[in-house]
C-alpha cells in the first residue's frame, strides 16, 4: 500500500471529484471535499518524511519502467511542494464551507467543490511527476478548474477577469507544449531525468535554445512574473474569497516549483545559468516586480486588490532568491514558497471574514472594524506582520535569508531594495490597520456587524499561528529548503 | 529542396503568428477565442510533423522491413487537442455569461460598462 502513495496522492482527489461532480449536494460535496483534502495532507506528509530518511522515490506508473513508461518522481522539493499545497487545499476546505455559502449561487455549490478537487489535483499532479509531458497535462487541469472557480465570484468582473486569465493561460500552456516539443524532438524523452541526461549531448544545436527561450515564457506566464502578471490582480480581486485564498497560497508556487524543476534539473545550471544567463534576465525582472508591485500596492482601494499585488511584490522575492543561484539563494526562495502560502493564505481569509460580515473589501467599509470584528483583524494584523517580516514571523525567515544571499554576492541595492519594499508594506498594512483601529464605525452603519463566525475564524487562525511557529522555530522548515537547494545545485550536503 | 522539406514547420509558425495576432489585435471575445483555436491547432501541426518517419507507415506490426512513423507525438497531441477543446468550452461558456451579464461581447464596451468612460 505505502508504496503507491505518490499516485494515490494524485488519483484519490481526482476520483473524488467525479464522485462530487455527480452529488449535487452541497453539504455532501464539501465533506467529500474535506476527507480528499485532509487524506492528500496525510499522504503528502508521509511522503516527505519518507523521503527525509530514505531519499527520493521512484514510482512507475502501471509498472513501467522510466523512461519508457512514466515516472513519478518525490524528491525532497516536490514533497516540500506537496506538503504546501494539500496543507493550504485541508485548511481553506473548513474555511469554504460558510464563505462558500455566502458567496457562491447556492445551486453552484457541489460543482464548486468538484472544481477545487480538480484544482487541488492538478496543482499536485505537477508537483508530483517526473515526465514533462504530465506537467502540461496537469497544468490545464489546474488552470481550467481555476478560471471556472474564478468565474463563480458574485461580482459580474469576475467573468471577464477569468476569462482574461483564460487567455493568458492557455497561451502560456501552449508556449510550455512548444517547448516540451522541441525538447523532445532532439532528445526523443519526455522523463525528466532522462532528459536531464541527454540535453547537454545536443545542446549545441538551436533548437535547445529555442525551447528553453519558449519554456521561459510559459513558466513567466503562469507565475505571473512582471511584466507577464496582468491576469493576476483581477483573478484574485474578483475570485470569492475561498478560491482566492487556496489559489494566491498555492498555483504561482507550483508555477515557481515548475521553473526551478526546469531550469535546474533538465536544462542544468551550466546551460541556464552559464550559456543561457538566466539570472541576468530574471534578476531586474524580480527588482521591478517587488520594487514597483509594492508601491502600486499602496494606493489600492481594494483590500483584496491590494493583497494581490503584494503577492506579485512576493512572487519577486521567490525569483530574486532563485536569481542568485547559490544555496544561500535557493533556500531564501524556496523557504519563501512556504512562508508566503502561510501568510498569504491568512490574510485572503481574513479579508473572506470580512467579506461574510460586511459583504465588502474596500478599504472605507473597513472603517472601525477593528473594535467589531477584533479576531478577524487580529489575525490580518498578524499576518500582516508576517508580510511586512516582522522578527518571530516567518516573513522574517524568508528575508533573513535573501538579504544573507544578496550580502553573499555583494548586491547591496539588492539588500537597499528589500528593505525600502519592507517598508512599503508597512505602509499598505498601515493604511489598513489605521482604518480598522482607528477611526470610529460609521454612525448611518444600524445594523451591528459581529465577530465573523468561528468556522471561518479557526482556520484563519491556523494559518496565522503556523506562520508565528515556524518564524520562531524556522529548523524544520530551513533544513528541508536549504538541503533541496543544495540538491538543485548539485552540491552534496 | 531544405526549404521546402521544412513546409510543415513554416506552416506551424505562419498558423502560430496569425493566431497571435488575432488574439492581440481582436476586441471581440469570440474573435479572441478564434486566435486561441489557430494558435493552439499551429502546435498540433507541429508536433504530428515531427513525429512523421519519411516513407514511414502506420505503427501497425507488419512482417519485412518496414519503417513506421513515431506515434508518440501523435498520441501527445491527441491529449493537448483534448485540453485545447476543453479550453475552447470553458472560454466560450464564459463568453456567454459575460453576454448574460454585460450584454456585449466587446472588449471596449466591457471596459465602458465597468468603468464609465
Amino acid at each position: 500500500m505505502t508504496q503507491h502513495l505518490p499516485v494515490l496522492q494524485v488519483a484519490i482527489p481526482l476520483l473524488a471529484s467525479a464522485v462530487c461532480a455527480i452529488v449535487r449536494n452541497a453539504r455532501i460535496a464539501w465533506l467529500i471535499a474535506l476527507a480528499t483534502t485532509w487524506t492528500a495532507f496525510v499522504i503528502a506528509l508521509n511522503l516527505l518524511f519518507r523521503v527525509q530518511s530514505e531519499g527520493i522515490i521512484s514510482y512507475a506508473l502501471g509498472g513501467w519502467a522510466a523512461p519508457y513508461g512514466i515516472e513519478y518522481r518525490v524528491d525532497l522539493l516536490n514533497a516540500f511542494i506537496l506538503v504546501i499545497v494539500t496543507a493550504i487545499g485541508s485548511v481553506v476546505i473548513p474555511f469554504a464551507l460558510k464563505s462558500v455559502e455566502c458567496e457562491v449561487d447556492k445551486s453552484k455549490g457541489s460543482l464548486f467543490y468538484t472544481a477545487y478537487i480538480l484544482c487541488f489535483t492538478g496543482l499536485l499532479g505537477i508537483a508530483v511527476t517526473g515526465d514533462v509531458f504530465n506537467v502540461f497535462v496537469f497544468l490545464e487541469i489546474s488552470s481550467l478548474s481555476a478560471y471556472a472557480l474564478i468565474a463563480m465570484g458574485q461580482d459580474r468582473k469576475a467573468l471577464t477577469a477569468s476569462f482574461q486569465y483564460l487567455i493568458m493561460g492557455a497561451v502560456g500552456a501552449t508556449f510550455i507544449v512548444i517547448g516540451i516539443g522541441l525538447m523532445y524532438v532532439m532528445t526523443g524523452t519526455l522523463n525528466m531525468a532522462d532528459l536531464a541526461a541527454r540535453i547537454p549531448e545536443v545542446r549545441a544545436n538551436r533548437t535547445i535554445p529555442v525551447a528553453f527561450g519558449f519554456l521561459t515564457v510559459g513558466i513567466s506566464l503562469k507565475l505571473a512574473l512582471f511584466p507577464l502578471h496582468l491576469w493576476l490582480p483581477n483573478a484574485y480581486t474578483y475570485a470569492p474569497s475561498a478560491v482566492t485564498a487556496f489559489i494566491a497560497s498555492t498555483a504561482t508556487k507550483v508555477a515557481v516549483y515548475v521553473l526551478l524543476r526546469f531550469f535546474f534539473t533538465i536544462f542544468g545550471i551550466a546551460f541556464s545559468f552559464d550559456i543561457m544567463q538566466l539570472h541576468i534576465v530574471l534578476l531586474p525582472l524580480a527588482l521591478i516586480a517587488i520594487f514597483s508591485m509594492s508601491l502600486v500596492a499602496i494606493f489600492q482601494q481594494n483590500v483584496k486588490r491590494m493583497m494581490a499585488y503584494s503577492s506579485l511584490a512576493q512572487i519577486g522575492y521567490m525569483i530574486l532568491g532563485i536569481s542568485m543561484v547559490s544555496v544561500t539563494g535557493l533556500t531564501a526562495g524556496i523557504i519563501h514558497l512556504f512562508n508566503h502560502a502561510m501568510m498569504k493564505g491568512a490574510l485572503f481569509m481574513a479579508l473572506g471574514c470580512v467579506m461574510y460580515r460586511i459583504g465588502s473589501v474596500d478599504i472605507s467599509a473597513m472603517r472601525g472594524l477593528g473594535k467589531r470584528m477584533p479576531w478577524t483583524m487580529a489575525a490580518f494584523v498578524g499576518a500582516g506582520l508576517s508580510l511586512i517580516g516582522v522578527p518571530l514571523t516567518v516573513g522574517f525567515i524568508s528575508k533573513w535569508y535573501l538579504i544573507l544571499g544578496a550580502l553573499e554576492q555583494s548586491w547591496w541595492p539588492v539588500v537597499v531594495v528589500v528593505l525600502i519594499t519592507s517598508l512599503m508594506a508597512v505602509v499598505y498594512i498601515w493604511r489598513v490597520v489605521e482604518v480598522a483601529y482607528f477611526k470610529d464605525y460609521p454612525d448611518y452603519d444600524c445594523k451591528p456587524v459581529c465577530e465573523a463566525p468561528l468556522g471561518l475564524l479557526v482556520p484563519t487562525w491556523v494559518l496565522v499561528a503556523t506562520s508565528f511557529y515556524f518564524g520562531i522555530d524556522a529548523s524544520f522548515t530551513t533544513k528541508i529548503a536549504e538541503a533541496a537547494a543544495r540538491t538543485l545545485l548539485g552540491i552534496g550536503l | 529542396m531544405n526549404l521546402l522539406g521544412l513546409v510543415n514547420y513554416w506552416a506551424f509558425i505562419i498558423l502560430m503568428m496569425i493566431g497571435l495576432y488575432i488574439l492581440l489585435s481582436r476586441g471581440n471575445l469570440i474573435k479572441k477565442m478564434v486566435g486561441l483555436s489557430v494558435f493552439q491547432t499551429a502546435v498540433f501541426i507541429m508536433y504530428i510533423s515531427m513525429g512523421k518517419v519519411q516513407g514511414g507507415t502506420a505503427p501497425i506490426l507488419m512482417n519485412g522491413d518496414v519503417a513506421y512513423s513515431n506515434p508518440l507525438p501523435h498520441v501527445l497531441i491527441l491529449t493537448a487537442i483534448v485540453v485545447g477543446v476543453a479550453t475552447t468550452a470553458v472560454g466560450l461558456s464564459l463568453i456567454v455569461r459575460i453576454h448574460e451579464a454585460y450584454g456585449t461581447i466587446e472588449e471596449d464596451e466591457i471596459q465602458i460598462e465597468d468603468f464609465g468612460t
